[in-house]
């Protein structure tokens, strides 16, 4: 395997003797696609800045290529070799070509050089039309492009990017989200990104970082970090909404029974009988019916509708069973169901779709 | 009130046929205020983007003097000046009591406060990110020290304007250091309160309307680089 692009060794980031942020190891592959995933304070921000020698460590260090990066007057020849874009455009008030062509002069290019480079920027994020506007006269998802367009326009080898889509409206957000995946992906550029939105993590990234408190909670592929959520955290911010805790009443080779509420849920994984098990379900995988169905489901629960919540194409309908079991239907499955508030349904899912998050053993 | 219309009639005649003592007396005004502005705004720009910038302890009790010393009252500069430069002060051997470089210096402490603190205010407006962005996109710290300035070029100029404003129309420091001698310190303050004194309204009236010019180019000149450098 080929070096890590970036590495963090150790770091530790202390703000009003509260660690804001705490990652004793983290190595960025070279060409993938890492998001990072939190709530606002969670130290997304730091760690890019981090990683750009913007933010003094307390401890630990950063290396790009296996050199240190260090916040001080050398910073600049590994800050060259990436780039980074922040929520805000912070655009200079002057044209969009200069804007594009400002890290291109930094570095001291030549002026036959910069031209071509910046015009082959603006091109890619469909902004030529604009370079002579000024920076100021630009609607929101322009001046993003145009951001944008000035971080790519240095070549970097590495682009971090905190929240870059965040305060675009929906129609901006998904066409830049379409070109800057295109772009990144053609050029084979390593991409951070940090957001709170977990849809864009998943569509975009090769590998998801979820941050909670400072600390790196889970780091795995999309699939992992839905699926098999570290903790707690993980699973509902990651969009997990039934996360249940009981008791292991018994046991076999491959499979459990725990006791939630007195129901008896059975799941699959290695369980001692007496212990405390927290899992949880994906809404997708439990099945709401009228009638009791003939499913080789082995949890099979009646309850009442308590709750119907619209969430875009699909209705989240929570179902009291004992305890609270949380399903997508779609809209038209509700409107032939006759889903409402108070109806008698019955709820289904296999024991492979129970993810135990952890077990406590009994004292 | 034939005074005042005999006195501006008189005061046109001078300007319109160039009267040498009136033209004297504005190149001397332009030269002494002009030069102690280029000074003042050489250490005023530098002084404000580096409090703005830098962090240190005291950093709030700096802010508070150089707000203060924007309106530091010219009289009680023209004395401390001339406390210093008296033949028996600190710096009495350099001789400059009553010389145009006495003004110049005067009227830098003037102005330096006044630069200072509207670089300092306009550096520390500039969004806090930027600093991070340009430092991201490859910049060195002089690089990026550079760019917030051009970034700041607009309250910049202000920050010029005002400083030439003020010590332009000063009369208390100039008459107190420069002392008012015909031909070599007479400034444009100075002459007309002399004037005045002496009952030539015409004369009086004459610098008058020319110091009102020279604040309304400059306040024109500032107006029309904002329109035009407005987003």
């Amino acid at each position: 395997m080929s070096r890590p692009i970036m590495e963090m060794r150790g770091l530790l980031v202390v703000r009003n003797n509260m660690p804001t942020l705490d990652v004793p190891r983290l190595e960025i592959e070279e060409g993938s696609i890492v998001s990072i995933v939190g709530p606002n304070g969670a130290g997304k921000s730091t760690l890019l800045l981090s990683l750009m020698g913007l933010v003094r460590p307390d401890s630990g260090e950063v290396l790009f290529r296996g050199e240190p990066v260090r916040p001080d007057s050398s910073a600049h020849r590994h800050r060259r070799k990436m780039a980074m874009v922040f929520q805000e455009p912070l655009l200079f008030s002057t044209s969009v070509y200069n804007n594009v062509a400002s890290g291109l002069k930094l570095r001291g290019m030549r002026k036959d050089d910069v031209r071509p480079a910046v015009n082959r920027s603006m091109e890619l994020l469909g902004i030529s039309r604009l370079a002579k506007r000024r920076a100021g006269a630009l609607s929101g998802g322009e001046a993003q492009r145009v951001n944008l367009a000035r971080a790519l326009a240095v070549e970097p080898e590495l682009i971090l990017m905190d929240e870059p889509f965040s305060s675009l409206d929906a129609p901006s957000r998904e066409g830049l989200i379409e070109d800057i995946e295109r772009i990144i992906r053609g050029r084979k550029i390593t991409a951070l990104f940090a957001t709170h939105d977990r849809g864009e993590a998943i569509r975009l990234s090769d590998r998801v970082l979820v941050m909670n408190a400072g600390r790196i909670v889970q780091s795995g592929t999309p699939r992992e970090v839905t699926m098999y959520p570290a903790d707690e955290f993980v699973a509902s911010f990651m969009g997990t909404e039934t996360i249940l805790t009981g008791t292991v009443t018994g046991s076999d080779g491959g499979g459990f029974t725990a006791a939630v509420n007195g129901m008896a849920v059975e799941g699959v994984g290695q369980a001692e009988p007496g212990a405390a098990v927290t899992f949880c379900l994906h809404p997708e995988n439990i099945v709401l019916s009228l009638e009791r169905p003939e499913s080789s489901a082995r949890n099979m629960f009646s309850g009442r509708v308590a709750r119907v919540v619209p969430a875009g194409l699909f209705q989240k309908v929570f179902v009291d069973c004992g305890f609270t079991l949380v399903a997508y239907v779609t809209n038209r499955s509700i409107e032939e169901m006759g889903i409402r508030e108070g109806l008698a349904v019955n709820a289904s899912f296999k024991a492979t779709s129970v993810h135990v998050i952890k077990t406590v053993r009994a004292m | 009130m034939d005074l005042i219309l005999d006195g501006i009639v008189e005061a046109f005649r001078l300007l319109v046929t160039g009267d040498p003592e009136v033209a004297d007396i504005t190149l001397l005004s332009l030269k002494i205020s002009g030069s102690a502005t280029v000074i003042s705004t050489l250490i005023g720009v530098s002084a404000g983007t580096a409090v703005a910038l830098l962090r240190f302890p005291g950093k709030g009790f700096v802010i508070s003097a150089i707000n203060t010393g924007m309106g530091l009252p010219p009289v009680v500069v023209g004395l401390f000046v001339t406390i210093f430069i008296w033949r028996s002060g600190p710096l009495g051997m350099l001789g400059l009591l009553y010389t145009p470089a006495a003004m110049v210096l005067a009227q830098t402490v003037i102005a330096v406060p006044i630069i200072t603190g509207i670089t300092l205010s306009a550096i520390q407006r500039l969004p806090g990110k930027l600093r991070l962005q340009i430092l991201a996109l490859g910049a060195t710290r002089r690089q990026m020290v550079w760019t917030l300035m051009k970034e700041a070029r607009l309250p910049l100029l202000t920050a010029v304007m005002a400083g030439f404003g003020g010590v332009i129309s000063e009369i208390g420091a100039s008459m107190m250091v420069g002392g008012n001698i015909k031909g070599y310190t007479r400034v444009l303050t100075t002459a007309t309160v002399m004037e005045t004194g002496k009952g030539n309204f015409a004369l009086a009236i004459a610098l008058g309307i020319i110091l009102l010019a020279l604040a309304f180019t400059v306040n024109y000149i500032l107006t029309t680089v904002q329109q035009r450098n407005r987003t």
